[in-house]
């Protein structure tokens, strides 16, 4: 199957060479870094993770989402998922990949990271957190994979998938919980230290990750001969618009306890990050803009007419998207930081080579996504013909 | 120091015996150092003449009514010729195992509008809490930072993969990542001590280096008195003499971490 990733449109390789070229400027930024050091990124001393861990934690919510497809499909039987049921295990492989790139980017000694296997240490999240990823990649490689090639046979997926699928939806969750427990079992970080973050991680990702699958639902239809559906895409908005309601929810529960308890430890980096905190407030417009776009795609996606509306229904997804991305991407894990353990206030915020190499590892995501979907909508040609 | 050798045992104490399988060693290039790969316990970690000091837990009292600007300042630059820690121009890359901060700021939880004079202003030092029960040791991936069973709280820089999880669970702020080479910027170096690359953490260690030959750490042997070490686990012992006649206090303690360094007030 694998061939109908290179037999394609001058477009497709307008595409793939514009991504490799995004990949090669990025890469020669990350062998600056490790040149240098990590002193090229903004992060420092009290901001210890930046734009690289809070890329990761935001696409393991990604990755995640797929089991927003296989639940209604697998268990519910709910047949319109079928035709894209893919789409979302590929694009939780490509988000995966991207999740492990950004870890190596963060990573001071990259060349030692097998260090993880030949010291296995269980007491470390980390541990843990590398093991989820691994399988869940694993697992969506081969279910992904397998139920495609099936379906180019017209034949049942092998009877082994099935428990393998049935093993995809908690693996799925232990992913993203994994990566909130990263966080929130941490004494000293007041913002982190909360029984819902795993539960609002969820969330947001079940927002995020199915409106870029519209998103590129609605893409796919529009460049390709493939239509992944109206209903389809229709459900798939009422699942972000749950999510996106959820996520907000248990914020603003957050926020309630914080702010009611007036505790400093866990108060102070939520008016660091929406007020500002002793004079810093670079995150602040940044919040506020999150907040108004995640709070306007749940209106949008609330009213049945803008809903039904494909125009209006991408706008919502875009503000869906980038309001959890800021809030989950820039927003959790500096705000975590500030102020630091002393009671100081240092700020962060990425630099240009930061950024560069976090693009390149999107344009790697990317490619990667591209060239599964091309399989993808190359078989679906193929049993259309 | 009277107390310290009555605290003292002979070298091989039971309180560093079977570290398991740490490689202790290899972040360790000093002469004082044996090198070994893989298997290895604590004793070997440095080689132990017969004056070696030993404890069950070593732990500090810091004497806040016996401190000055000037003490801290010698203890800091004490620390850093003994530990070859580089002096960066950029703050955000600096390396600090010994520093000092205003109470606000050393106690946050702490803080009182109406706090006695004294401290208001004062240089208090902090440096790594070498916690009985650290959340940095539970938080490394690789076991590149582990708990020796005197307490001390060790980094093996070799084995680091500079991924910071430890300085996100140290409650105190208390490592530092080298963000970039730190050969580059220390004035003179310390030829007993190694010097770190780029991409890991490090940390006071409470100069497990300079015990191992009998010495008191750095920052006690310059702190006029201020600065009290000693082995929390012997009642004899001249911390826990002051601990028994002065209240004290320690950083966030409410956290459950058990520092081991104490701060009278």
């Amino acid at each position: 199957m694998l061939e109908k990733a290179l037999k394609g449109s001058k477009a497709y390789w307008i595409w793939v060479f514009a991504l490799l070229g995004i990949i090669a400027v990025g890469f020669g930024f990350y062998l600056k870094q490790l040149d240098f050091g990590l002193g090229i990124t903004g992060m420092s001393r009290d901001v210890t993770w930046g734009f690289y861990i809070a890329q990761f934690t935001f696409l393991v919510g990604v990755a995640a989402s797929a089991v927003m497809l296989v639940i209604p499909y697998y268990l519910h039987n709910y047949k319109a998922f079928g035709k894209i049921t893919i789409m979302g295990e590929f694009l939780a492989i490509s988000s995966v990949i991207m999740c492990i790139l950004f870890i190596i980017a963060d990573l001071g000694q990259p060349f030692r990271l097998l260090n993880v296997l030949l010291y296995p240490t269980p007491h470390s999240m980390l541990f843990w957190d590398m093991l989820v990823l691994s399988g869940y990649l694993m697992i969506n490689l081969v279910v992904g994979w397998n139920v495609l090639d099936a379906e180019r046979n017209s034949v049942p997926p092998a009877k082994w998938i099935k428990p393998l699928i049935y093993l995809s939806v908690p693996w799925a969750i232990s992913i993203h919980t994994v990566t909130a427990f990263l966080y929130c079992g941490l004494p000293g970080r007041g913002f982190w230290l909360t029984a819902i973050l795993a539960p609002r991680f969820l969330a947001s990702a079940f927002a995020a990750g199915p409106s870029f699958l519209i998103l590129l639902c609605l893409l796919v239809r529009k460049v390709t001969t493939f239509d992944p559906g109206k209903e389809q895409i229709q459900s798939l908005a009422k699942v972000v618009v749950y999510g996106s309601i959820a996520n907000m929810f248990f914020f603003l529960c957050e926020v309630f306890v914080a702010m009611y308890s007036q505790i400093p430890e866990h108060m102070d980096h939520l008016q660091y990050l929406f007020f500002g905190l002793h004079g810093h407030g670079i995150l602040v417009p940044w919040m506020w803009t999150a907040m108004v776009l995640i709070v306007s795609g749940i209106l949008l996606l609330l009213i049945p007419a803008a809903r039904k509306n494909e125009s209006v229904l991408a706008v919502a997804c875009v503000f869906t998207f980038i309001g959890i991305w800021i809030d989950k991407g820039m927003g959790m894990v500096a705000g975590g930081f500030v102020p630091n353990p002393l009671h100081e206030v240092n700020e962060y915020f990425p630099t240009f080579a930061e950024v560069m190499i976090g693009v390149a590892v999107y344009a790697t995501g990317f490619l990667v996504l591209t060239m599964l979907y091309k399989v993808f909508i190359g078989v679906k040609a193929e049993l259309a013909a | 120091m009277e107390n310290n050798r009555r605290s003292f045992l002979k070298f091989a104490g039971v309180s560093v015996l079977g570290l398991g399988s740490l490689s202790l060693l290899d972040g360790l290039t000093s002469e004082d150092v044996i090198a070994s790969s893989g298997q290895a316990s604590a004793e070997e970690t440095y080689k132990k003449t017969k004056n070696a000091l030993t404890a069950k837990r070593w732990g500090m009292v810091i004497d806040t009514r016996k401190l000055t600007g000037g003490i801290c300042h010698k203890m800091e630059k004490a620390c850093r010729e003994a530990h070859n820690i580089p002096e960066h121009e950029n703050k955000k890359h600096e390396i600090k195992w010994i520093w000092d901060a205003h109470y606000k700021h050393v106690f946050p939880g702490k803080t009182d509008e109406f706090l006695v004079e004294r401290l208001k202003e004062l240089p208090i030092p902090v440096l790594c809490n070498q916690c009985a029960n650290p959340p940095c040791v539970q938080a490394c991936p690789t076991q590149a930072t582990f708990q020796r069973e005197d307490g001390i709280v060790m980094m093996d820089f070799h084995r680091c993969i500079g991924c910071r999880f430890c300085m996100a669970a140290c409650p105190y702020g208390s490592r530092s990542f080298n963000f970039r080479d730190p050969r580059e910027a220390i004035a003179h170096e310390n030829k007993d001590f190694p010097t770190r690359m780029k991409g890991v953490v490090e940390k006071c260690n409470f100069c497990a280096e300079r015990l191992a030959v009998g010495k008191q750490p750095a920052c006690v042997e310059v702190s006029n008195g201020a600065l009290v070490f000693g082995d929390l686990e012997d009642p004899q012992s001249k911390v826990r003499q002051l601990l028994k006649e002065n209240y004290a206090i320690r950083r966030k303690q409410n956290l459950g971490s058990n520092p081991s360094v104490y701060y009278l007030v």
